[in-house]
């Protein structure tokens, strides 16, 4: 295991606010240790070098959840120590998942494959250990392969798709051609677009896969119109999660259409163009923090520290199993910046939030809208509701 | 002749005596929008700082303070001619602030800092600065002076500050998304408004512990939208009344049984709340719908809405 985990001990000392003389400090302080792992995957070829490759997703948001966590701490008593561990491609999560459980570690927050999850969360199973999925979107870890231990922060395949859904029966556009890529995760993403096409009342009228024979860099002029000629429709839907083609879809295809999907129209957990509900201040915050901007696992680790900081505060409790109870309570809510509380479904755990549909430079809107009426709240129009859950703790 | 016959007809039967302008800051415009409160004329505009936000005047009303949070300042007006005169060190990013009873010292929360900033408005410098939770965000002073308070969106917390030495005596902790705090008038109780949660909670300044709680409902409107924020309390101690944002209404409530008498609607989402001089009327900045709305205070009824600008944001009454 040994040189597959690289131990990063500078958020430690990060976190240690500066006190000022005249603050009021508990007299006793409690820990509350958090562990951070993220399974390092092979870095999909770049369409293009515009946007960097992060070597921090996820961290700075964890980082800088726990210094929110500690400001609130001061008061409280509480002191918050983050811990991370990165296994490289190939490594082996589970050792590196055990070694935090060893060392005491209780909540861990999780940035992994959706395979390693469901193994790590047999492994939490037997300890109370509570995970917290901040990238993993698959459907059926909150489905069929649900864990009691789990908490998913960042919305589900199925959540996004459904928001796209919302907004093109707001527009109208029901005519849907959906092109998808022969990744997994393409296919998973097609599925629950399929999923949410039948939801909403939206008409799939044609269905391709685009199968990488053709170097699209040079003859996406050439190829796209013809690949998207044939029946009419009113938007082009593409399943490419990884992003090699979809971004050639635009301004390429026969008819005048707009894209949606994994490019163009994007359902995002956070985006760097949102900044209603004050949060700019969080984008502000957390750019002066990373030198960057936030991207969607960034937030779900801030919300999943948060989680923990806000249910640790109320509960007086850092014990695993008070907090839990009381994340599923009706006396929890998260402030996300997202302009409603968030909380979380008590069938599969998942967190309850709205999702924003954005383009690279602008949010178009924020799903679900009010007028998708349902009898819980209306943010649970967004993926799995409780009587289609097939999840049982 | 007859104008000026008319105009004294006008003065003797008119009920209200004070003629009261209002002086509202335009998040988007970077203006602040002149209305006459009586007549609901807006009479002009006047070019400020960038985002301004908070505003009120000094303690004899000569001067004119708004905090323009993009350019990170207070910026200084004169009241009579509008025109900026100076600065105060705010510190980055200044939303809310308020002034103590004394009039010497200002308040102002530094919502990316996670500070309070005090500032000496007869020097013009910053005296301290009082690390608070995370996104300070309302102030609040009670009318004896002995205590200002402090909310803090993300901690959830009222920090309660001893003015004298300037440092933290208590804290509270409330519903999600603390933001604006209000004491009543005898100053034994503090109002705080939670956005998130849509609640208000009644603390004991005694005590420091909530002692009521109510959760705004309105019906036909969704839970999630009802957020309140700005919370005014009438002198006779008895009304409160209660901004809900983007449910569009302001919540008249008893705040001794904690129950609400009313809704009245207004613009859209209704934001920050005065009254004028007199008590006959009370004012609602309505940030999405760029009007005010003014509230006749017996009848409790909506009378006027005028549109003002983009944005209209904090609100002062001369």
């Amino acid at each position: 295991m040994g040189k597959n985990l690289r131990t990063r001990g500078f958020i430690l000392a990060a976190c240690w606010l500066l006190f000022v003389t005249s603050m009021s400090v508990q007299a006793s302080t409690v820990n509350v240790k958090i562990g951070l792992l993220t399974e390092k995957v092979l870095t999909p070829p770049a369409l293009s070098n515009l946007d960097p490759v992060l070597t921090d997703e996820g961290i700075q948001g964890a980082v800088l959840g726990v210094k929110d966590n500690n400001t609130t701490g001061r008061f409280t008593g509480h002191h918050y120590d983050l811990k991370h561990i990165e296994v490289s491609v190939g490594g082996d999560v589970v050792a590196a998942f055990k070694t935090l459980l060893s060392e005491g570690y209780q909540y861990l927050v999780v940035d992994v494959q959706a395979p390693t999850f469901s193994r790590l969360s047999m492994v939490a199973k037997k300890s109370n250990a509570l995970l917290f999925n901040v990238s993993a979107s698959d459907g059926a870890l909150r489905n069929s392969e649900c864990s009691g231990n789990a908490f998913h922060i960042i919305p589900s395949d199925e959540m996004r798709a459904d928001a796209l859904a919302q907004f093109m029966l707001k527009k109208r556009w029901k005519k849907w051609f959906l092109v998808k890529g022969t990744d997994k995760k393409d296919v998973d993403f097609a599925k629950a677009i399929k999923r949410s096409a039948k939801r909403f009342g939206m008409k799939l009228v044609e269905e391709k896969t685009w199968k990488f024979d053709h170097d699209a860099r040079r003859t996406a002029q050439a190829e796209i119109p013809v690949f998207t000629q044939g029946s009419d429709y009113d938007v082009l839907v593409v399943a490419d999660v990884k992003g090699l083609f979809g971004e050639y879809l635009l301004m390429n295809t026969w008819l005048p259409r707009p894209v949606i999907g994994t490019q163009g129209l994007v359902p995002r957990a956070w985006h760097r163009t949102h900044e209603r509900w004050g949060a700019v201040q969080m984008q502000n915050r957390f750019y002066e923090q990373a030198g960057r901007w936030m991207s969607d696992v960034d937030y779900a680790s801030w919300l999943a520290v948060r989680s923990v900081g806000e249910a640790v505060t109320r509960a007086k409790s850092v014990d695993v199993l008070d907090v839990k109870k009381f994340m599923l309570s009706d006396d929890f809510s998260l402030a996300g910046f997202k302009g409603v509380k968030l909380t979380f479904r008590h069938w599969n755990q998942q967190l309850r939030q709205p999702v924003l549909l954005a383009t690279p430079r602008s949010i178009v809107s924020v799903m679900p809208h009010k007028e998708f009426l349902h009898p819980r709240t209306y943010l649970d129009t967004l993926g799995y509701d409780a009587p289609e859950s097939n999840c049982h703790f | 002749m007859s104008k000026v016959y008319i105009a004294l007809l006008l003065a003797a039967f008119s009920t209200s005596i004070f003629a009261d302008k209002l002086y509202i800051t335009l998040e988007k415009d970077n203006a602040l929008a002149v209305v006459d409160g009586e007549t609901g004329k807006l009479l002009k505009t006047v070019p400020l700082g960038q985002r301004p936000r908070g505003i009120a005047f000094s303690k004899d009303q000569s001067m004119l303070y708004v905090a323009a949070s993009d350019d990170d300042t207070i910026q200084i007006l004169d009241a009579e001619t509008l025109k900026v005169v100076g600065e105060l060190p705010s510190g980055e990013d200044p939303e809310l602030f308020k002034i103590h009873p004394n009039g010497r010292l200002l308040y102002v929360s530094n919502e990316d800092d996670n500070i309070v900033t005090v500032i000496d408005l007869q020097t013009k410098t910053a005296l301290t600065e009082i690390a608070v939770g995370v996104e300070p965000e309302g102030i609040a002073i009670s009318r004896d002076g002995k205590w200002v308070v402090n909310t803090s969106e993300t901690t959830n917390m009222v920090h309660w500050i001893d003015p004298l030495e300037q440092s933290i005596k208590d804290n509270t902790l409330v519903d999600p998304r603390p933001r604006a705090a209000e004491f009543s008038v005898d100053n034994k109780q503090l109002f705080v408004t939670s956005e998130i949660a849509g609640s208000l909670s009644r603390i004991d300044v005694a005590t420091k512990q909530i002692t009521g709680k109510l959760h705004f409902k309105v019906a036909g409107v969704d839970k999630e939208l009802i957020q309140p924020v700005g919370v005014l309390a009438h002198p006779n101690n008895k009304l409160l009344f209660v901004a809900l944002g983007p449910a569009n209404r302001v919540a008249v409530v008893d705040s001794q049984a904690m129950k609400v008498l009313e809704y009245l609607l207004v613009g859209q989402r209704v934001w920050n709340l005065a009254f004028s001089p007199d008590l006959t009327r009370l004012y609602t900045t309505n940030g999405v719908s760029n009007d005010i709305s003014i509230i006749d205070v017996d009848d409790l009824k909506v009378t006027k809405s005028i549109r003002v600008g983009h944005y209209p944001w904090g609100i002062a009454v001369k």
